[in-house]
């Protein structure tokens, strides 16, 4: 290929895709610009993974365009993989090998030769401190070495392109921070980053932008700074003892909460993104007596990453897409729970293939 | 991470080769041969079906029946056993092909395969090559067995030469049926059934352990069509070993080095374009 690096070094153009039963993908756009990191935020089964797969080349989109390095991943897989490093979230490496010969593998495979494969091998060992295991097995490493090793399979090439598909999931703390730092390294090298993950603090940690897909949509897109503001705020919900007919309940919060009150389709839920400080509450319950409405129940939440999609698409986006907002509870919730290596995703992609 | 720091220069494609070459697909193909290799090598289940069922095998037969089994026209048993014990270990092992292939599949291993820019059919080839030098040793290990309890071939080298080729080149043909079973495997349990539920019926249905001659009329039928009995059969005339299945008229049994080769083509250019046929539907998505 030419040695021109294209401005959008990752593309994806109205990507659709379904499994069977499943819209894994329903029309999403994004791109990440050469030498930045995208963070690609959702819940399990939201379609990250289908869009990581779709991208580097492991499945065909039903309709729409993606590019990588500028090349087609329809057209051209061949040439995009010689642009790509991957980790996906499967440990993708094979267990009956030593990490050396892992590396070592991956890198003959990608045509660099047995002794320039040999001493890369050695030189990421060395610099995901991986040098006192690498030649065990890899079926006696941690989950958190094993992502390491992943993360350095990945690298074998110094492909101008990264795919990162939930590379913490799972993992402890420290082994976090750990395949963190080794993230951030790679910015200072120049290398595009798609990374998926299911945490905003995640995303907040590495990406310059962060895409929020839900249901296969993309239903939002902002810099880190946009998306933690939104999470600060904490939600106000109220339950009325009868329907907020005449917008009077509504009107009386209005003034206490910031951004716009949400009323549910039988009027008798009322929300709202609030800053959450001291006596609250009651300030809220005052000036809906005030108004003579009669408040059944009232609660303060803290901020979950669904409220962080329904501030996105409450901000940005009108009419369906907030539904479909508001409609991810369960998914979202199923993201907050997190951990387990597998996704379930992932397990219903396989279910669907088998 | 720690130490190592790369300069901002540092991104670009570490490739020495381009891909797509003749040479790169050798290099890929013999990338994936070593790995199953290894792979062998670890898995003591899978190591000790080429090097400790062939010696237990030739003993137990040899020792146990050796005795008990007259062949029609005479003969030593062990002379006419040692090909039947060659063919059975190597047809059985073939069960590795399937195994370690539905392996792979269910492992998430073929995604990273498939995000390198690498020949893909290495996968399918690197597998067949490395059970063929399985195939190699057990047939090595076979031979110092049966050279140890008694076996002595009455031909030339060259001539015993080619009867370890015959069964060889008849199991490599049977891994590409393996590869098909592994490849549409629910899972490497369900792959490895196949092992029981085809190859040992094949194996012993047969005039690899006893002459065909006992076996009832339907049966014997059976097994002079079997290809492992043209197999054996072809291997004894090469080994100069007593092969009772000459006075048979069946036309495998008159011709048995001609059937084993025929059989042996006629698998492998049948079931290595269906194994690539299904290795591409299920790594399509």
């Amino acid at each position: 290929m030419a040695a021109e690096i294209p401005e959008l070094m990752i593309q994806a153009e109205g990507l659709t895709k379904r499994y069977g039963e499943t819209q894994a993908l329903a029309g999403v756009d994004f791109s990440v610009p050469a030498g930045t990191i995208l963070g690609l935020l959702g819940p399990n089964g939201a379609g990250k993974t289908t869009a990581v797969r779709v991208l580097t080349t492991l499945a065909l989109p039903d309709s729409g365009r993606g590019t990588v390095a500028g090349i087609d991943v329809v057209k051209h897989p061949g040439e995009v993989r010689r642009h790509i490093g991957v980790a996906a979230q499967d440990a993708t490496l094979d267990p009956l090998l030593t990490g050396r010969q892992n590396l070592v593998l991956v890198g003959e495979l990608s045509d660099m030769g047995r002794a320039p494969a040999r001493a890369r091998a050695t030189e990421l060992l060395a610099q995901f401190e991986l040098t006192d295991a690498a030649d065990r097995v890899l079926k006696g490493y941690s989950g958190g070495m094993r992502r390491r090793l992943d993360l350095g399979a990945a690298l074998m090439t110094r492909p101008p392109v990264l795919f990162l598909d939930e590379p913490t999931t799972g993992l402890d703390p420290t082994s976090r921070q750990r395949v963190w730092e080794a993230i951030r390294e790679l910015l200072g090298e120049g290398v595009t980053v798609l990374l998926t993950t299911q945490y905003l603090e995640e995303a907040d940690a590495l990406a310059h932008r962060i895409v929020v897909v839900d249901h296969g949509k993309v239903i939002a897109n902002g810099t880190p700074t946009e998306l933690k503001e939104a999470s600060r705020s904490a939600r106000l919900e109220v339950s009325l003892a009868a329907p907020d007919t005449d917008g009077r309940a509504a009107g009386a919060m209005a003034p206490l909460v910031s951004g716009r009150v949400h009323v549910s389709e039988d009027g008798r839920r009322l929300s709202a993104g609030v800053d959450a400080a001291p006596g609250l509450a009651t300030a809220v319950v005052r000036a809906l007596d005030a108004a003579g409405v009669l408040v059944d129940n009232i609660e303060v939440r803290q901020p979950s990453l669904d409220d962080v999609f329904f501030s996105l698409t409450g901000g940005h986006i009108e009419g369906e897409d907030e539904d479909e907002a508001i409609g991810s509870a369960g998914g979202a919730a199923a993201a907050s729970a997190g951990g387990g290596g597998k996704s379930a995703e992932r397990q219903e992609l396989e279910g669907v293939r088998a | 991470m720690t130490t190592t720091t790369l300069t901002p220069t540092s991104v670009g494609l570490d490739r020495s080769r381009s891909g797509g070459s003749v040479f790169g697909a050798l290099a890929d193909i013999w990338a994936m041969t070593r790995r199953n290799l290894v792979h062998i090598a670890r898995e003591p289940m899978q190591l000790s079906d080429v090097t400790i069922q062939p010696v237990l095998f030739t003993v137990l037969f040899v020792y146990i029946f050796g005795g008990a089994i007259a062949l029609p026209g005479g003969g030593s048993y062990v002379n006419y056993l040692l090909a039947g014990i060659l063919a059975l270990n190597l047809v059985t092992s073939v069960m590795g092909t399937a195994v370690g292939l539905s392996t792979d599949l269910h492992e998430g291993m073929i995604d990273r395969f498939r995000t390198l820019p690498m020949w893909r059919s290495a996968v399918l080839v690197g597998r067949s090559m490395a059970d063929l030098l399985t195939s190699l040793l057990c047939a090595l290990i076979v031979g110092l067995t049966g050279l140890a309890v008694g076996w002595r071939p009455g031909a030339n080298d060259i001539s015993v030469l080619g009867g370890f080729a015959l069964v060889i080149f008849f199991a490599y043909a049977l891994t590409w049926i393996a590869a098909c079973v592994g490849l549409n495997a629910k899972s490497p349990e369900s792959a490895a059934s196949f092992g029981f539920i085809v190859l040992f019926p094949l194996a012993f249905v047969s005039n690899a352990m006893v002459p065909t001659q006992h076996m009832p009329g339907w049966l014997q039928a059976v097994a002079e069509w079997n290809p492992v009995s043209a197999v054996c059969a072809g291997t004894r005339v090469l080994w100069g070993n007593p092969n009772p299945a000459g006075a048979l008229h069946a036309w495998p049994m008159q011709h048995p080095i001609e059937a084993s080769l025929i059989w042996s083509v006629v698998l492998i250019g049948l079931a290595a374009p269906l194994a690539a046929h299904f290795f591409r539907r299920r790594t399509t998505e």
